[in-house]
């Protein structure tokens, strides 16, 4: 076994203090890790989304698909149907995987296809300059909405549990001592592992001082109810001002859509065997 | 010649189709070769459909405006289609839902009296037809054998006797003493192409005409080996069947127009990030929803454009089931060589007509695939080589770090945005067209048939080429069909048209597509006959309309 930097020499276009270096350092030690507990390198496949977050394609030294805006989850998808050997990890933006692409989480969700996603949720389009986003607050003052925006956020945990996802949790960029095991937890997770990353924009939405006074870390509770997972998971709706918690809300046991796949394998003889059989059949 | 035609009609929810699959394997019985046109609308119950078949000494793949016989179960199809019977013909109709002047059937008795469902009533009237013409019981009765479900055969053995016992001989059908062919859809060969081409994967989302291929491929999945998923819509489609491919399956797409506007972006995806891909593009009828179950050729245009920005791509038009077959295993081979989307571009005429097919007379066509990395590191997705196509490898291989991306990259995949890199790699995606171009000179991508020598040429694409290829022998005309759409095949298409004087464009369309695009090549087109009703051309409509440009 070889130590990579598993950092590439692509130049580094973030900006001073944005949330994304915390993934991307805490993604490298993750790799590194669990490549120490037995997993190759080339098992693990990134496929991103576009906005700032993605970059992250770029900067770590590991098997990529950059995609399109909002398209993440479907690449991945197919990646882990056909290959259930590979950890097939999604970093997405909050406008990619809330807004362009919601139908996909949803039905990666419902799926429970055993992929992570992981949303570097910074509440703001990065790379477009700073407009709002489906986790922006009511009246937040984007470029495309200066007079404040007009609807209500929407709480992604909450939908991610009703959609079916079997992991659900929250982290934090600036709480890297969490977000580390609760990476390495999301993509150990056999079934559909959500995390929501609050993550800093230090450019058009920097709220890490109303972060650090809210957070706090949430103990896991096996057996809960639904109703009682709901009732945590609405703690905090992203718009009004109460404790948010970090750590792992919600964890299941189900099978997956690739449990319930079987394909054999068929030679090209057989191949050619079975259209004369079925040609025989439409004489 | 020997050229019968038989119509069925009645309303949706009779399971015309059925229907019209065993009339065209009673004519196989008899050596016939068969075309099935089915036209039914938009609707499951009500609204009237209706299957022509026609079975020839050779080969057809179109259907003519007369009937010897028309089969009505109901009183529109007496209305609609009572023009239509020839001198000499007959009709058959339901003495209880119809009114006419030909046979009679009691059907609804004959029902009755076996305690049968209604549907069976089509099983009633093919009795009755094969008494007509002189088709014997034992015939009928091993056809209905192996198209009826086990379940229902009795009870529809019983009504088809009974209307074989209502009904008198009319006029013999001529046995012609040959053994019978398979007959299979267009979308059945496709499927059957595709699966003969090591297709792994199929991804799909509904929409006529390409929804009886995702079916046929569903069905099969299980004995081919093949992973059959329909996602949450068609952009889920395109992208993840793009995620199959970088995981090195052989993965192919069925849409149609609407469904495809929904792919296209991922389809440019495809085109940067090289990820091979084959697309299944069944055309109907017009702009928006248009005439969802009727055909048109309206995408040429479209395939050729879609998608951001400037990179390789390939379409072939198959004109009938035997082209379907041969020219899918090609288009599989081609996107994995050249690691670049390939289209099937058909139309609903020929994704759900009924064809004669004729597996030994295609061209063995071995499966191909892209070159492999072989092993030096660094792995690079997209190294600059003299053909533009990079050595291809999955995610998952040792030591290799695979970066697929969709901006512009350098060769290992890493976005850049240096222009020393961005103009050659815009050179490279476009360097495999040519690559491709050259590969084609050793397949057939424009059909010639009909009188060589004649100066007249009727130029057809796609699913026209079964009534072109007819009307050109009628009045001794050249008929041309380019197959390969793109890159479009400006040699061949030379070679074929030498010395013709007159051009004739036959096309679906309202606007002349093959015809504007064979002007942008400086082709001289002469005439365009169009026809954008949703309908596709009987040989006799297609006839008078060229006689009517012909000096
Ligand atoms: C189909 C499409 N629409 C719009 C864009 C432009 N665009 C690029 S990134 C982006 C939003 C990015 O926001 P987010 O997903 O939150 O990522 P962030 O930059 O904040 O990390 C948009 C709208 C695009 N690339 N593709
Ligand atoms: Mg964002």
């Amino acid at each position: 076994m070889t130590e990579r930097p598993l950092i590439t020499d692509a130049p580094n276009t973030w900006c001073p203090g944005c949330g994304n270096f915390a993934l991307e350092y805490a993604f490298r030690d993750v790799f590194q890790e669990l490549q120490k507990e037995g997993i190759s390198l080339e098992k693990f496949v990134l496929v991103t989304g576009i906005g700032c977050h993605a970059k992250i394609a770029d900067y770590l030294d590991v098997n990529s698909f950059y995609a399109i805006h909002g398209r993440a989850i479907p690449v991945a998808t197919g990646i882990k149907i056909a290959r259930p050997d590979l950890h097939v990890i999604c970093c997405v933006g909050d406008g990619d995987a809330y807004a362009e692409g919601l139908d996909h989480l949803i039905f990666g969700a419902k799926r429970n296809i055993d992929i992570t996603v992981v949303v570097h949720n910074n509440r703001v389009y990065g790379l477009t300059t700073g407009q709002y986003t489906p986790t922006s607050p009511l009246g937040f003052k984007g470029r495309s909405t200066p007079a404040g925006t007009l609807e209500y956020p929407l709480n992604p945990l909450e939908l991610m549990l009703t959609s079916g996802a079997t992991y659900i949790g929250r982290g934090y960029t600036k709480n890297l001592k969490l977000l580390r095991p609760l990476l390495k937890d999301a993509i150990l997770h056999k079934g559909f592992s959500f995390l929501d990353v609050l993550q800093i924009c230090a450019t058009y939405y920097d709220v890490h001082s109303m972060y650090d006074s809210l957070v706090y870390e949430v103990k896991e509770q096996p057996g809960e109810s639904y109703e009682e997972v709901i009732k945590r998971l609405r703690e905090w709706d992203y718009n009004n001002k109460a404790p948010i918690g970090l750590g792992t809300y919600y964890r299941k046991e189900a099978p997956t859509f690739n449990d319930r796949i079987t394909v054999m394998k068929v030679s090209d003889r057989e191949r050619e065997e079975i259209i004369r059989r079925v040609l025989e059949e439409h004489l | 010649m020997n050229d019968f035609s038989v119509l069925i009609g009645g309303k949706a929810g009779e399971g015309l189709n059925k229907a019209g699959q065993i009339l065209a394997h009673l004519m196989g019985r008899l050596g016939y070769r068969v075309y099935m046109y089915y036209d039914y609308p938009s609707l499951i119950r009500g609204g009237h459909n209706f299957s022509v078949i026609r079975g020839s000494e050779q080969k057809i793949a179109g259907h003519r405006a007369g009937m010897d016989i028309v089969l009505a179960l109901n009183q529109d199809t007496v209305d609609f289609h009572r023009d239509k019977i020839l001198p000499g013909g007959l009709l058959i109709y339901d003495a209880y839902y119809a009114k006419g002047e030909g046979m009679a059937i009691p059907l609804k008795q004959i029902i009755e009296q076996n305690k049968a469902p209604s549907i069976t009533a089509n099983s009633g009237i093919i009795g009755a037809f094969c008494k007509a013409v002189g088709i014997e019981w034992g015939i009928l009765e091993e056809v209905l054998h192996r198209d009826i479900p086990p379940k229902v055969l009795e009870i529809n053995l019983a009504v088809a006797r009974g209307g074989f016992d209502a009904a008198q001989e009319h006029q013999k059908l001529h046995d012609l003493g040959r053994s019978a062919l398979p007959f299979i859809t267009g979308n059945e060969a496709i499927g059957l192409g595709l699966i003969q081409g090591g297709l792994t994967t199929w991804v799909a989302y509904p929409m006529t005409p390409s929804s009886s291929l995702l079916h046929f491929l569903a069905e099969m999945s299980d004995k081919v080996g093949l992973k059959v998923i329909h996602p949450e819509n068609e952009i889920a489609v395109m992208n993840m069947a793009l995620g199959f491919a970088a995981a090195g399956e052989r993965v192919g797409v069925g849409t149609s127009g609407g469904g495809f506007c929904l792919m296209s972006e991922g389809l440019s995806l495809a085109g940067m990030s090289e990820t091979p891909i084959v697309i299944m593009m069944g055309q109907r009828t017009g702009p928006s929803t248009g005439l969802p179950t009727y055909t048109g050729q309206t995408e040429y245009h479209f395939l050729r454009h879609a998608g951001q920005g400037e990179f390789s791509r390939f379409i072939v038009a198959p004109g009938d089931a035997n082209e379907a077959f041969y020219w899918s295993t090609v288009a599989l081979n081609l996107a994995w060589k050249f690691q670049i989307p390939a289209f099937i571009l058909t139309d609903k005429t020929l994704s759900e007509g009924g064809y004669s097919f004729t597996i030994d007379e295609i061209r063995k066509v071995p499966v191909e695939d892209s070159p492999r990395w072989d092993g030096t590191l660094p792995y690079r997705r997209y190294a600059f080589t003299e053909s533009g196509v990079s050595p291809l490898t999955e995610y998952g291989r040792e030591k290799a770090v695979v970066k697929v991306n969709g901006y512009y990259h350098d060769p290992r995949g890493i976005t850049t945005e240096d222009p020393g890199i961005v103009a050659p790699m815009q050179e490279k995606l476009l360097r495999k067209l040519q690559g491709l171009d050259q590969e084609l000179v050793s397949y057939d991508t424009v059909n010639q048939s009909g009188s060589s020598g004649a100066v007249v040429a009727l130029v057809c694409w796609g699913s026209n080429k079964g009534v072109c290829q007819e009307v050109a022998e009628h009045l001794g005309l050249r008929m041309v069909q380019p197959v390969v759409l793109w890159p479009f095949p400006v040699d061949s298409l030379r070679r074929a048209l030498e010395g013709t004087s007159r051009v004739i464009l036959v096309e679906n369309n309202a606007t002349g597509q093959l015809a504007a695009m064979m002007r942008q090549y400086g082709f001289a087109v002469h005439e365009q006959i169009h026809k954008y009703d949703g309908r596709p051309f009987t040989v006799e409509e297609l006839e008078n309309r060229v006689k009517g440009v012909l000096p």
